[in-house]
């Protein structure tokens, strides 16, 4: 029997107006269109979400988790970018 | 669970069109229900989500005329971050000492991000970032009128991290609950990094406001400046504003102008008393039966002009931001020849 393997694609899900797409987990298809109405059938079978975006895997383009720390500078040597690095009198509250 | 009547026709719905799409009898262009809705049906569904407090996402139907309201709004906001870079850049190489010079730099990139969040989330209605930039040369799209006026003293910069960015985080507050999902998330995100923005004005007007008394001058004198066209920037008065009875209606904008305005009022007041310097308005007073601050009027005669501009740097903000615009065209050029030499290579590598 000859193995036929499909194109994965990715599933995002909004499960609600006004929040992101998040991703849910991916699916066999043999085009966006049909990836689409499987993500449909199988991923908000319980009015999980209002809209799905269905990406082929491969037009991600990710970061390595390995290399993370050559290709995103935390930048720990930066406290000034957050708030809590100024000292302000306690008289100034909610700033 | 109560499945009501147009839940089931739903369900029902998509299991025939599955059936249906199964034999392959159906493309997906025929599948959009909403492709024969009337006008009428289009804007009341609309007008549900609005009064359902649902946020209207892109690739949802909307009037033309919310449309082009969220588009000025949201441009205008874009342009702001990326006008607003430079009052606070002229200081940039001028910072009293490398630490404050490391903060404004880290605040003027923040407000880049901030620009293209925001023109990014402008594209979702369908304009480009192109055309954006085109009206803000032209003169055709506003920003902020506060970034017309100039910087003359270290003490502005302070006084302008603590005060307009202050009245910004007022009204972007607001705005995290905007109807437009895009602008709304954007706001949450903005709201977020901005948080360092105030304190560390604060933090470098209150040194300036416990040093010498030279300094000391500087800080009130900035005070002074910057107050009132920080006010200004919630807007004319509710009753002459044109835009705002049909962006509350359609909930852009969630909280009136002179609302904001006097919730800004309140926390500065208060603000002004710890730095130890001297009200920029005299009428400022508690009003107990109100239990808001009273406040003098503002000067609409130069609101109006500086909106229109009139104002002190309208000419040179313009200018600066052409050229630029000019001088970065290398860049973009550089951009446009990598990506077709890349597709070119990929071409050679596929036949």
């Amino acid at each position: 029997m000859k193995q036929e393997q499909l194109a994965i694609y990715e599933v995002f899900i909004r499960s609600n107006r006004g929040l992101d797409h998040k991703h849910v987990g991916s699916l066999h298809a043999e085009s966006p269109e049909h990836a689409l109405m499987y993500a449909r059938d199988c991923y908000i079978r319980r009015s999980e979400g209002v809209s799905i975006w269905v990406v082929e895997s491969t037009n991600i383009t990710a970061s390595e988790e390995s290399d993370i720390e050559n290709f995103v500078d935390p930048m720990d040597d930066k406290p000034y970018r957050h708030a809590t690095h100024y000292v302000l009198p306690d008289s100034i509250k909610n700033m | 669970m109560k499945y009501n009547d147009t839940l089931i026709d739903n369900i029902l719905y998509k299991r025939i069109i599955l059936l249906l799409s199964r034999f392959g009898a159906l493309s997906m262009q025929v599948i959009d229900k909403n492709a024969n809705k009337s006008y009428e049906q289009e804007l009341a569904n609309f007008e549900q989500k609005i009064a359902d407090e649902q946020k209207i996402e892109p690739s949802d139907w909307m009037p033309e005329a919310y449309r082009k309201n969220v588009i000025r709004q949201m441009s205008q906001h874009a342009h702001s971050e990326i006008i607003g870079m430079q009052p606070e850049g002229n200081w940039l190489t001028r910072a009293p000492s490398l630490r404050r010079k490391a903060i404004l730099l880290s605040k003027v990139q923040d407000e880049a991000g901030h620009g293209l969040y925001l023109y990014s989330a402008t594209e979702t209605l369908g304009i480009n970032r192109s055309e954006m930039i085109a009206a803000l040369q032209s003169g055709e799209a506003k920003y902020a009128q506060i970034f017309n006026y100039p910087t003359l003293t270290w003490a502005d910069v302070g006084a302008i991290g603590w005060l307009v960015d202050g009245a910004a985080i007022v009204n972007q507050i607001s705005l995290q609950r905007t109807s437009y999902g895009p602008y709304a998330r954007s706001m949450v995100r903005i709201c977020k990094e901005e948080s360092f923005h105030q304190r560390q004005g604060y933090e470098a007007l209150y040194a300036m406001a416990h040093g010498t008394p030279v300094q000391k001058q500087m800080a009130q004198d900035a005070l002074n400046r910057i107050w009132w066209p920080s006010l200004m920037m919630f807007g004319p008065h509710d009753a002459d504003s044109a835009h705002s009875s049909q962006s509350m209606a359609w909930k852009i904008k969630r909280i009136s102008n002179d609302e904001l305005r006097q919730s800004f009022i309140d926390q500065s007041v208060p603000q002004i008393e710890v730095l130890g310097l001297e009200m920029p308005d005299p009428e400022i007073k508690w009003n107990e039966e109100r239990g808001h601050y009273d406040s003098g009027e503002i000067n609409w005669q130069e609101f109006k002009e500086v909106v229109n501009g009139a104002g002190p740097c309208n000419y040179q903000r313009i200018k600066h931001h052409k050229n630029a615009h000019q001088e970065g065209e290398w860049v973009r050029e550089a951009v446009r020849s990598y990506k077709e030499k890349r597709a070119k290579k990929q071409n050679e590598t596929a036949a």
